[in-house]
């Protein structure tokens, strides 16, 4: 049962985010993120950990998401027209880039084994607040929250300076 | 009592499932009756009353109406969008109300006339809730964040500028709100120590720091938090004052403008199912539950009246919605926005600190 459910929520999260980069449309590929996330946070909810999957779907889907949408209607933001990358460099880059690419995903899955992982693991709110104000994550949590804070002063002072 | 097969635990969350929705989706179609008699009351009006008795089959009447509309999809509307949108905003107000629990756990009678492979149902116990999430709190908060994008794919889908401009203002206002909303309930969680809503129930119980009765429960003890929160739920569920997204004096009918038929009718549903969820959920956390506003009163001649004192809050609660959207007018979008801000958010967590003072200073309980 656990595995069906895992395999179709899988193959719902790759799908969605191939969606994401094939679609023309900016909005399209917003809508697939967000089917990308949601099949994630099913897969955390299959792991035993329903904490973690609700907090990818309130941070993500629910509230990242909703801007990312906001701002692409606000801007109004058309369909992509023709191929924006051509020319000889970008195509070698690609090639370079896909190459490297295939390797890496080769890599990980020799190595793999590729059955889902029953084994739950702690993760209600007390555990992640334990692990997060623990003494090695504490400092890069809230060296994080402060760069948040320095890129949302930085936005205000870019906006501000325009008018 | 021998535990449960997996069979039998589908069984009873199947069951569930089907009573519970009928039974929302039935209260959903009383309720635009209620909403309609009461708001003509209000007015001095009579409202619908032609259709059966006292006009009680309006709703029925308004949904043969709906079903035999005509279907239209704007020509220059993005198909998918526009059709999905009615799906996405119910899938989502229907997935809410699983974690919610309706009534304390009811106990079935001894059944001895059940046929042998039901017997295993007679004196068993079962919870009102399709799911006991351990955290059930911050999943209907989770679900209840998708649910504006219901909202935003109506707006944009129907390529219209009307209902464009009320998918932008329900997307900004609802993200605005949700933050509120969800500031409020972090007190609560607090005392009760726990993300379960039995849990919450249980804490509210009469005689915590010595206060009888329903002076124990949150909307007193957490009275600045319960107060954040109505003002929040209000505008989360798009009513009037702060029903901006469909402002229909400057956007005809705002994100739900070119939608007719059964399309309009789910759109609707969505918006009630999502109002009573905000209230039940506003009952468990503030009001005690099923928990009695006196102790003498939780059980009378040996019948539990927990599912009554449930209802009943509910009701309450429900009314007072109609009877502001029956009193207030409509806020300015930009007042609404700078009220969510400047004085909901602050409030909020000025309060969080209070409450988290006092649970260092003296105990949750």
């Amino acid at each position: 049962m656990d595995a069906i459910l895992f395999y179709c929520l899988a193959a719902l999260a790759l799908a969605s985010a191939v969606l994401v980069v094939a679609q023309r449309h900016p909005i399209g590929s917003a809508l697939a993120l967000i089917a990308t996330l949601s099949a994630l946070s099913g897969i955390f909810g299959l792991l035993g950990s329903p904490f973690i999957a609700v907090l990818q779907l309130v941070v993500y889907a629910g509230a990242i998401m909703v801007l990312f949408l906001f701002v692409l209607m606000l801007l109004n933001v058309r369909r992509e027209e023709g191929s924006p990358a051509t020319g000889r460099r970008v195509r070698w880059a690609a090639l370079a880039f896909g190459a490297l690419f295939i390797a890496q995903v080769g890599a990980v899955l020799t190595r793999l084994e590729l059955a889902p992982s029953t084994t739950p693991f702690a993760a209600s709110p007390r555990d992640v607040a334990r692990l997060l104000f623990r003494p090695e994550y504490l400092y890069a949590f809230e060296a994080t929250s402060v760069l948040i804070l320095a890129a949302l002063v930085g936005a205000m002072a870019l906006a501000r300076r325009e008018q | 009592m021998t535990p449960l097969t997996f069979w039998q635990q589908l069984a009873i969350s199947a069951a569930l499932i089907v009573v519970i929705v009928s039974v929302l989706l039935g209260l959903f179609s009383l309720m635009t009756w209620v909403e309609r008699r009461l708001l003509a009351f209000m007015q001095f009006r009579l409202g619908p009353n032609r259709a059966g008795p006292l006009g009680l089959f309006q709703p029925i009447a308004d949904g043969i109406k709906l079903f035999f509309k005509e279907e239209l999809i704007p020509e220059q509307a993005n198909k998918w969008a526009f059709l999905g949108a009615p799906v996405v905003a119910m899938t989502t107000a229907l997935t809410s109300i699983a974690v919610l629990p309706y009534g304390p756990p009811i106990t079935l009678p001894q059944m001895r006339w059940l046929p042998e492979w039901l017997s295993w149902l007679s004196g068993r116990t079962i919870a009102l809730q399709i799911a006991d999430l351990d955290v059930g709190v911050l999943y209907l908060f989770a679900v209840a964040s998708l649910g504006v994008y219901g909202m935003v794919l109506a707006g944009w889908g129907a390529n219209n500028k009307y209902t464009l401009m009320g998918g932008l203002r329900s997307s900004a206002q609802l993200f605005s709100y949700e933050l509120a909303l969800g500031l409020s309930l972090v007190g609560v969680i607090l005392l009760a120590d726990s993300l379960r809503i039995a849990d919450i129930v249980a804490s509210q119980a009469s005689g915590r720091w010595g206060l009888p009765g329903l002076l124990s429960w949150n909307c007193f003890v957490q009275f600045p938090a319960f107060v954040v929160y109505l003002l929040a739920a209000t505008a989360e569920v798009n009513r009037i004052p702060f029903d901006v997204a469909e402002a229909e004096a400057e956007l005809v009918a705002g994100f739900h403008t070119e939608y007719g038929s059964m399309k309009f009718a789910l759109i609707q549903m969505a918006e009630y199912v999502n109002m009573i969820t905000v209230c039940v959920l506003a009952t468990h956390l503030f009001l005690g539950g099923w928990l009695a506003p006196l102790p003498g009163l939780q059980q009378v001649l040996g019948h539990d009246l927990g599912l009554f004192w449930f209802a009943s809050k509910v009701a309450a609660l429900l009314f007072g919605f109609i009877w502001l959207r029956g009193t207030l007018p409509r806020v300015r979008y930009d007042q609404l926005m700078r009220f969510g801000w400047l004085v909901l958010i602050p409030v909020a967590v000025a309060w969080i600190l209070v409450t988290a003072t006092g649970v260092v200073l003296w105990g949750a309980r």
